[in-house]
């Protein structure tokens, strides 16, 4: 009797797990994200319309977080894969070995500035974001302040305590702008003329900031009249009807990718590479068009308002390489130069 | 066999004897041996083993290989550590220097005054408890701020901006003011009648009173009020990074590094100086304890204030103006959560919390938050109490109580990012047994428990410490076993302190951020994540509304604890009143 209710009992249990088992047929897939909470949304929905059987558990923070967390999980990885985090930081895992190389559907038609070098590539871009001044129209009728055209045009003593930017030591934003300045102005090691147009912009800032979004959205609310800070934040602060214009300086604008790479190690490679090969996907870029002026393949923008059309050809040519193997000279020698003595009155 | 206590009168007729006569250990004094093992091991797991895991790496190079001091020296070598030293301590310094006497008079009125309303003071003390450290910050910048309504007011204070130094430690004076609160009202309420009485019977004026007998009762109280207030300045990120300016600390440093950089090594080096402040509070404890001797001794009769017009009025008005401060940096929030698009459009809407709610998915993380935050307050008081209990009321096992004691010690020198991230190398490590509670809510509340231990504890400490362990020799000597008198005297004359405790760890779950962003997964995001993320996004208004929301929540839980607290006042403290 008691042994044959176990048996009842078990063919129940048993029955009961299988048909839960059916129904979690659906492939979970852990995706890491530095991506905006509105345009998770807008990707999930494009993403599920083409793989109804995927399902995505999003972990979102921003860029420096998420890297971190991924580099501190790197003996038992958690993600499958990393989708909108900046190029800058895949290629960081990618140095670790972290990245599980894979040629997307769409690859092809990623313009070739816009993906990693390697063949099958570790990571491909999504989208551009680039450095961009928020500045605040209201305060500096005030002010009396005109609106900057160019980088130094930033270093003349108007702009004295107005100007806010990233900490290149804690904002990646930061950092692609200061190696854009060195790029375009010379570095020479410490001595060239992006280190001069730095020391005159020091002059004028008012604040170091540990976020990118931070400077534009202190523009925005009026804390500060200029805020160097990047594209999306700019178009996102305006539209909430802040009253800033975007200036794009003239010679030209450091920038850095979100990228998508497919985690080492995956228990889930299929589910990932679907993934993959939509984000690579000319639907895919049409929404992230309507985030982002630039989308790593070519036309599927529409042209955003407040953004110049020839904003791509003003973009620097970033050497994310060369980028990565002096980071740590910059950044010391900024730190040395504009850290230290920051407290000045 | 039962233990032998030596009766002093006995031991002095049998001199020769005595030298053999060893105190056997009572088996109960084992049982609290057992719970002290425990508790270590449980301290080991999850406070020891993670920050291991990340500190260790201070002496890693690049691939992981041992470097010894090479991250130390190299670390040494840049011009900026010296300055965000400096800068750490000296803030760290003038926060503890102006909080701790405000506190001071707040508790004092709280305690020794009869005074009206006090119930609704205590309450509106705990305010900068109640919502996270980002709701001070927007506060301060909507009030001080370039754009800020009483901007004027501190310039003419001689205060250029309120960017870097001033931001911080008025910020930090308004974060910590609960935590060196909590213990200086502990060290406070519990007074000997008898020491008041004899002093007014010879004549004592009010005055020397005090200072004969309040202020030298209430010095450990002090002590650990001005330890934990300088030392949780140090560690604290999360308003230097927002209203700091360039005013770089040790703390800021740490998150340039580990998040900026992905620098675990040198963030790691730098956190482990952030912990010498806590060895020093452990040393201080430790030389300070011995020399406490208790208050309440077995035959004390609880202190009861007398009203005295005059000085119940200055008390009033002291309370009334910080409570009014605490007021005014909740109600800019508060404004500014309705406020349609600050400075620039001031007409009031919805839309902050709509946005907050439904865009920001702040909801669903309300749930998680509640959760954590009841089972930090349940386990965390029981944890903290009982641990409090057998290190300071419970003999033998020496040299188990110096560690366990110092790992009480520690929670409150190390920032929550790094906590997180040593949680995150212990925990996902593969092979680690304990790796199933990996992203669940178990290990967030864990280490929030965690996270918070130390005001818990010293709390706690000084609640304990301010009973005579005659109650202990008593029972020792009746056979009574420690755990009942824990149960039947200690944890009754205790319970306001526990429900403080219990209250102190709800609250602080609800906001605590820089630990638990490394812990959470989609399922267990909470709220006060979710908070952070809306301010990254520019969203200061749905951000501030956000923390409104946490406060009011906060707000209404600390308003059943002090029911709860009420209620157990009048089950168990009626020894305390008139006879």
């Amino acid at each position: 009797m008691r042994m044959s209710d176990l048996f009842r009992l078990s063919a129940v249990a048993g029955t009961v797990l299988f048909a839960s088992l059916g129904f979690a047929q659906k492939t979970t897939l852990t995706v890491y994200t530095a991506l905006e909470t509105d345009q998770l949304k807008a990707y999930e929905q494009g993403f599920y319309k083409a793989h109804p059987d995927v399902e995505i558990k999003w972990v979102r923070d921003s860029t420096g977080v998420v890297t971190a967390k991924l580099l501190a999980e790197k003996a038992n990885p958690v993600a499958d894969a990393v989708m909108g985090v900046a190029a800058s930081s895949l290629a960081l895992l990618d140095k670790q070995g972290m990245l599980e190389p894979y040629a997307p559907a769409g690859l092809g038609a990623i313009l070739p500035q816009y993906k990693d070098k390697k063949s099958p590539p570790a990571w491909f871009g999504m989208d551009v974001w680039g450095a961009t001044i928020c500045f605040n129209a209201v305060e500096a009728a005030k002010k009396n302040i005109p609106k900057p055209e160019t980088w130094k045009d930033l270093t003349k003593p108007v702009y004295k305590g107005q100007i806010v930017m990233p900490n290149p030591a804690s904002s990646g934003t930061g950092f692609f702008d200061v190696t854009a300045w060195l790029t375009l102005f010379g570095d020479d090691g410490g001595k060239g003329g992006g280190w001069q147009f730095m020391n005159g912009l020091h002059e004028n800032i008012a604040q170091y900031t540990h976020s990118g979004s931070k400077p534009c959205n202190m523009a925005a609310s009026g804390e500060f009249v200029l805020g160097i800070s990047f594209e999306y934040r700019g178009n996102s602060n305006k539209a909430k009807g802040a009253p800033i214009d975007l200036v794009f300086p003239k010679e030209g604008l450091g920038w850095d990718l979100e990228a998508f790479a497919i985690h080492k190690g995956t228990k889930k490679l299929d589910a990932a590479k679907k993934l993959a090969d939509w984000a690579s996907s000319k639907d895919a870029m049409a929404l992230y068009g309507k985030n982002f002026a630039i989308t790593a393949v070519p036309g599927m923008a529409p042209p955003l308002p407040n953004v110049p059309a020839d904003y791509e050809s003003r973009l620097v040519k970033m050497d994310f390489a060369w980028a990565a193997e002096n980071r740590e000279r910059i950044l010391a020698e900024w730190t040395k130069r504009y850290d230290g003595k920051t407290e000045k009155r | 066999m039962t233990a032998v206590t030596s009766p002093g009168g006995e031991a002095g007729a049998a001199a020769p004897a005595a030298t053999r006569l060893v105190q056997r250990v009572h088996w109960s004094d084992r049982v609290a041996h057992v719970w002290l093992v425990a508790i270590a091991l449980l301290l080991l797991a999850f406070l020891a083993a993670p920050l291991a895991a990340i500190l260790m790496q201070a002496f890693e190079g690049k691939d992981r290989e041992f470097v010894g001091l090479s991250n130390f020296i190299a670390y040494a070598r840049t011009p900026a550590l010296l300055s965000s030293l400096w800068n750490s301590v000296w803030v760290s310094m003038a926060v503890t220097a102006i909080t701790i006497p405000v506190a001071f008079v707040f508790a004092y009125g709280l305690t020794r005054s009869c005074m009206p309303w006090k119930p609704l003071f205590r309450g509106i003390s705990l305010i900068p408890l109640l919502a996270p450290s980002l709701l001070s910050a927007i506060s301060l910048i909507y009030w001080f701020g370039n754009q800020g309504i009483a901007k004027g007011f501190m310039q003419a204070l001689g205060i250029q901006q309120i960017y870097g130094a001033p931001g911080i430690v008025l910020a930090e004076c308004f974060a910590v003011f609960p935590h060196a609160l909590m213990i200086l009202i502990t060290a406070l309420s519990l007074a000997d009648a008898r020491l008041y009485e004899a002093a007014a019977a010879m004549g004592t004026s009010r005055v020397r009173k005090f200072f004969t007998i309040t202020l030298p009762g209430a010095k450990y109280g002090l002590l650990s009020a001005a330890l934990v207030t300088f030392t949780l300045v140090m560690t604290d990120f999360g308003i230097p990074k927002v209203i700091g300016g360039n005013f770089n600390v040790l703390a800021t440093d740490v998150f340039k590094l580990v998040i900026g950089q992905q620098d675990f090594a040198k963030g790691s080096v730098v956190a482990l100086l952030l912990l010498l402040p806590a060895v020093f509070t452990f040393a201080v404890d430790h030389y300070v304890s011995r020399r406490q001797t208790a208050m309440l001794t077995a035959r004390a009769v609880p202190y009861k204030a007398l009203p005295s017009k005059g000085f119940d009025r200055i008390m009033l008005l002291c309370c009334s103006v910080i409570a009014l401060l605490m007021l005014a940096m909740l109600g800019m929030a508060i404004f500014a959560s309705f406020a349609s698009f600050w400075p620039y459009n001031l007409t009031p809407s919805l839309r902050h919390y709509v946005l907050g709610l439904v865009d920001g998915e702040v909801g669903e993380g309300f749930i998680n938050s509640l959760k954590m935050a009841g089972g930090s307050a349940l386990f965390g008081t029981l944890l903290v109490f009982f641990g409090a209990y057998l290190l300071d009321k419970t003999k033998g096992a020496p040299l188990l109580r110096g560690p366990v004691k110092m790992l009480a010690m520690l929670p409150m020198a190390v920032p929550g990012l790094v906590l997180g991230l040593g949680y995150i190398f212990f925990f996902n490590a593969p092979g680690n047994p304990l790796h199933g509670l990996y992203q669940t809510t178990a290990l967030l509340t864990l280490c929030t428990i965690i996270h918070f231990y130390t005001t818990g504890h010293l709390t706690a400490v000084t609640a304990l410490k301010s009973l005579d362990s005659e109650f202990e020799a008593v029972s020792a000597s009746l056979k009574v076993p420690w755990f009942r008198t824990f149960w039947r005297v200690t944890l009754p004359i205790c319970t306001p302190a526990m429900v403080d405790i219990a209250r102190y760890f709800f609250v602080n779950a609800m906001t605590t951020i820089s630990a638990v962003v490394f812990l959470y997964s989609p399922e267990t995001k909470v709220a006060s994540i979710a908070i952070l993320n809306l301010d990254e996004a520019g969203e200061i208004g749905a951000a501030a509304a956000m923390a409104v929301m946490i406060a009011a929540i906060s707000a209404v839980a600390t308003g059943v604890f002090m029911l709860l607290a009420r209620w157990v006042d009048r089950r168990t403290q009626a020894w305390r009143g008139p006879r």
